[in-house]
């Protein structure tokens, strides 16, 4: 089994290589759908939490540089795969919540990239000039548009590159949803690894599609980087 | 009129005392010139003036507005105390233009039309009409500290606040910067210039205050403080530095 697999990446003979890939694609591709639909709205979403987050770290207010030390902490500190069982399993025995697999998924993924992304946010402000927030407020702008003028901007562009790394993990991550049931890009690579009984081919297939669509994001990201460099 | 009247200001970061009393007021028009040896606190009496440090003691009167009053609207105030930094501080990611325009349109809300307009008129005024499209990265020293002149002029102020202008730039540079300073002060800006340019002191000053170890040791016309210190400091900074 093993061997004729092997064979198959070097010579692809046809036979059963070409009918593991013929049979399984369409189903993967489907896996992908899922993948991205659900990486695009986490990834959204995470970046907003990431934010608020970051903000509250920076904010005058005590209680509110807590909150955000804490939820940082927890999520920093936990397995993002328990982080996952606690929303879907944990959270759904609740009586009052009820989240389909799907939904749990986003959740998760959002949260554990919020909590990063806050991080990265917050190195990015705190590693613009004070120059520059002294000479905005100078000119009567206050804090907020200080923020979405002068400070944002620049530490976007400056955190580009690391977003962009922690972006790439997040949407690895997505791959553990399969876990719980939801029908993503690995939960049809497993299906179809046991009904084609080519482990091997399927596996691979599977691993190519991650890199390819990975590396498209990061192609995606060092243009948007050169677009906006800092002159 | 008088423009800013500092009484028995205070300012302590953490223990150390930077400021400890001092007092004292220009009028409208005015050009008043800081000297004093390095850490006497004459950078942070000027920050003192538009709030940029928070002022531990004392009253800082802005056109008669208490500004130590923390109900005064601080933004509010800033808009008519226009500042120029030592280090420039122009913002990076905007072009030359768009760093002028910036506050008119988002602070006075004035469209875009007239904000540019006038930054034209501003940026001829520090002759640098030309770089409106460059990017502060692309400009020397000297260019900067222009724009930022103009920048801080653009949104009209009544009183225009120098901390050491001159002082990161290369000495060819110096020049250029002086004589927009020097125009502005003609034109009959009140302006209080924190400098160890002596000779603009001298020729520009209406009164020159002399800081050291947070107090105002002396304060005088520029003939009388540099051709007749009254004081022992003053006479030792002098001697170094003249």
């Amino acid at each position: 089994m093993q061997r004729a697999g092997v064979r198959c990446i070097f010579l692809c003979k046809g036979d059963r290589c070409m009918d593991t890939i013929v049979n399984a694609f369409p189903y993967l591709m489907e896996g992908l759908q899922v993948t991205l639909y659900i990486f695009a709205i986490a990834i959204v979403f995470g970046f907003l939490i990431g934010l608020v987050v970051a903000l509250f770290r920076l904010a005058p207010l005590k209680i509110l540089n807590w909150i955000a030390k804490i939820f940082v902490d927890a999520i920093r500190g936990t397995p993002f795969i328990v982080q996952l069982f606690f929303i879907y399993f944990g959270l759904n025995s609740l009586d009052f919540i009820s989240l389909d697999s799907t939904t749990a998924g986003i959740v998760t993924v959002a949260i554990n990239a919020g909590a990063y992304f806050s991080e990265i946010i917050r190195a990015g402000i705190q590693s613009i000039d004070k120059g520059q927030t002294e000479a905005a407020r100078s000119l009567g702008l206050n804090s907020t548009q200080n923020m979405r003028y002068v400070i944002l901007p620049q530490a976007f562009r400056r955190m580009l590159p690391t977003i962009t790394n922690q972006a790439i993990i997040s949407l690895k991550d997505t791959s553990l949803l399969s876990v719980i049931g939801v029908a993503d890009l690995t939960q049809e690579g497993r299906i179809q690894a046991s009904a084609t009984f080519d482990a091997f081919n399927v596996y691979l297939i599977l691993g190519i599609i991650y890199f390819v669509v990975i590396y498209l994001l990061s192609m995606l990201a060092s243009f948007v980087e050169r677009k906006f460099v800092l002159r | 009129m008088t423009m800013i009247r500092v009484e028995n200001l205070k300012k302590s970061f953490g223990n150390l005392e930077v400021i400890k009393d001092m007092s004292t007021v220009v009028e409208e028009k005015e050009v008043i010139c800081v000297i004093g040896p390095s850490g006497s606190g004459k950078s942070t009496f000027l920050r003192c003036l538009n709030r940029l440090e928070e002022i531990t003691g004392g009253h800082v009167y802005i056109e008669g507005v208490d500004i130590t009053n923390p109900k005064v609207d601080i933004n509010q105030i800033r808009q008519d105390v226009g500042m120029v930094f030592q280090q420039f501080n122009l913002f990076p990611h905007k072009s030359v233009l768009e760093n002028v325009i910036l506050a008119p349109m988002k602070v006075k809300k004035s469209d875009r039309k007239a904000s540019e307009q006038k930054a034209y008129e501003l940026l001829d005024k520090v002759g640098l009409r030309e770089k409106a499209k460059a990017y502060p990265g692309e400009l020397s020293g000297g260019q900067k500290q222009r724009v930022a002149i103009a920048r801080a002029l653009a949104m009209d102020p009544k009183i225009m606040l120098f901390d050491e202008p001159t002082s990161a730039l290369d000495p060819e540079m110096v020049g250029d910067v002086l004589d927009v300073m020097k125009q502005l002060a003609r034109e009959g800006m009140t302006m209080v210039v924190v400098t160890h340019e002596m000779g603009f002191a001298a020729e520009m000053g209406d009164r020159v205050l002399f800081i050291d170890g947070g107090y105002i040791v002396e304060e005088n016309v520029p003939k009388e403080l540099f051709g007749n210190p009254q004081h022992e400091r003053t006479k030792a900074f002098l001697s170094k530095v003249l």
